[in-house]
């Protein structure tokens, strides 16, 4: 079982070093652009070409400026109807305990000005620590965990802390080229006080021997932008012959409400 | 804790990067009702749908498309239960994963002005497997036409942009809004003040 080999229609044949030349050449004119006076790249490139799927899925024009309009200058409102209690511990939510190493992942979300963003949901999806996804495109042949379904919801506190208890996903192998694998990571969603705010992301692990390798992850051109994704051990936040602790902070872009005086929620 | 203690000098406010919300989200961020704002069934419901294509025009099928709007009146509304709808209560938020020929749908109300005189529209995000960031665009109701000429947003795009902006409004009273990542006819995608992407 071990052995048996990923394929499909979208499977790539190119090897990792293929990949890697064209990641160094990206990650090399950037830093050039960078060094001859243009900003560093924050965000990841949309059209990133080592990221086979992307190839005609970006799009090719600018983006168009638009001014927020009202309905953009709000999110939608979520509140605790909407979340069940057990729903931030990803190690309750079966008959079992799930295998792995227990893992918390906590932090603050927080605007572009610092400011918290309080009472917004935060939702996280992950594989299982074989590195399985529970869903029905995964054919990684790792084991499923019957105890782990790897979902996670939960609304931010008054001062934008969120707070989850999982296992440490492992890292899985995908068909992007031959050998790809992706480093580990937790999908996160979220919402700001603002639709503009809007995003979906990946945490990461620190030290993970994958980040060189990773298309997704080095799709942020700039060292100091990717180093944003990865989560920080904090031995403070680990408990005794519990769990391990990480720290995340989640920056979303800037807040354009900060000039309307006007909030008109109950 | 006060204003000051929130935002310390050194602190990064450097916008988090995004990534692609990749192939498996589709255990995870659908729930039962995400895409009924309004049952079906309601008075004044409306079918918001489209498909969703990449660069070769080829549906693409592993896409997940969040909608936010105001109700008929304008109003944003302000009430939680999104995720546990009660079958009443109009939250404004709708998420749809597309199936496997690419398409979206929605029940919901045709939105109606938050200003007088301004044209309607839902607030769209994608999202899909190979996007590496979380696109935003508009689809504007197609019936007024005077604020929809006033707007100057729309006023500043070109002619066939604009029109891509807004939504077709077909026989059986559906809004139908095709979504292009690429090409020639690439939908217009917005970017917002402080967004660098
Ligand atoms: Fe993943």
């Amino acid at each position: 079982m071990g052995a048996q080999k990923l394929s499909g229609p979208d499977d790539a044949a190119e090897s990792q070093a293929t990949l890697s030349a064209e990641i160094e050449e990206i990650e090399a004119s950037h830093a050039a652009a960078v060094a001859a006076g243009r900003p560093a790249e924050t965000q990841p490139r949309l059209d990133y070409p080592p990221y086979r799927s992307s190839l005609l899925r970006h799009p090719t024009k600018d983006p168009r400026h638009a001014d927020p309009e009202t309905i953009e200058l709000f999110s939608p409102a979520f509140g605790h109807r909407d979340i069940g209690i057990l729903e931030s511990d990803l190690t309750v939510q079966a008959g079992g305990e799930p295998i792995g190493e227990r893992i918390k992942v906590t932090g603050r979300v927080l605007d572009g000005e610092g400011r918290p963003v309080a009472g917004q949901l935060v939702e996280i999806w992950q594989a299982n620590s074989a590195g399985r996804y529970i869903h029905k495109r995964d054919q990684h042949p790792a084991p499923i965990d019957p105890n782990f379904t790897g979902v996670g919801r939960t609304l931010t506190g008054p001062d934008g802390s969120y707070s989850f208890i999982t296992i440490k996903p492992g890292p899985y192998p995908w068909k992007n080229h031959h050998n790809a694998w992706r480093p580990a990571h937790i999908h996160f969603s979220l919402f700001g006080t603002e639709f503009t705010q809007r995003m979906v992301t990946q945490m990461y692990f620190p030290g993970d021997p994958l980040f060189a390798l990773d298309p997704i992850y080095q799709s942020i051109t700039d060292q100091k932008a990717r180093d944003r994704l990865v989560a920080t051990y904090n031995h403070d936040v680990t408990e005794h012959e519990f769990l391990m602790g990480y720290n995340w902070d989640i920056v979303l872009t800037g807040s354009n409400r900060t000039w309307m005086e006007e909030e008109d929620h109950d | 804790m006060t204003e000051q203690d929130l935002r310390p000098d050194s602190r990064d406010l450097t916008a988090t990067p995004g990534q692609t919300v990749g192939p498996f989200y589709g255990y995870a961020l659908p729930y039962p009702g995400d895409n009924e704002l309004v049952p079906p069934a309601a008075p004044h419901s409306v079918q918001f749908h489209g498909v969703v294509y990449d660069g070769a025009g080829v549906p693409v099928p592993d896409s997940l498309i969040e909608i936010w709007q105001a109700d008929e009146t304008g109003t944003v509304s302000r009430q939680t239960g999104s995720l546990r709808r009660d079958g009443f209560t109009f939250t404004g938020f709708g998420r749809c994963e597309v199936d496997p020929e690419g398409r979206f749908s929605f029940s919901t109300l045709n939105p109606g002005p938050t200003e007088p005189g301004r044209p309607a529209f839902i607030s769209v995000v994608v999202f899909a497997r190979g996007l590496l960031n979380r696109l935003f665009t508009r689809a504007y109701l197609p019936e007024d036409a005077e604020a929809l000429a006033a707007d100057p947003f729309l006023s500043s795009l070109d002619p066939a942009d604009r029109d891509r902006l807004i939504a077709t409004r077909e026989a059986d009273g559906s809004l139908r809004f095709d979504i292009r990542l690429q090409g020639e006819d690439e939908t217009p995608f917005l970017r917002f003040p402080g967004h660098v992407d």
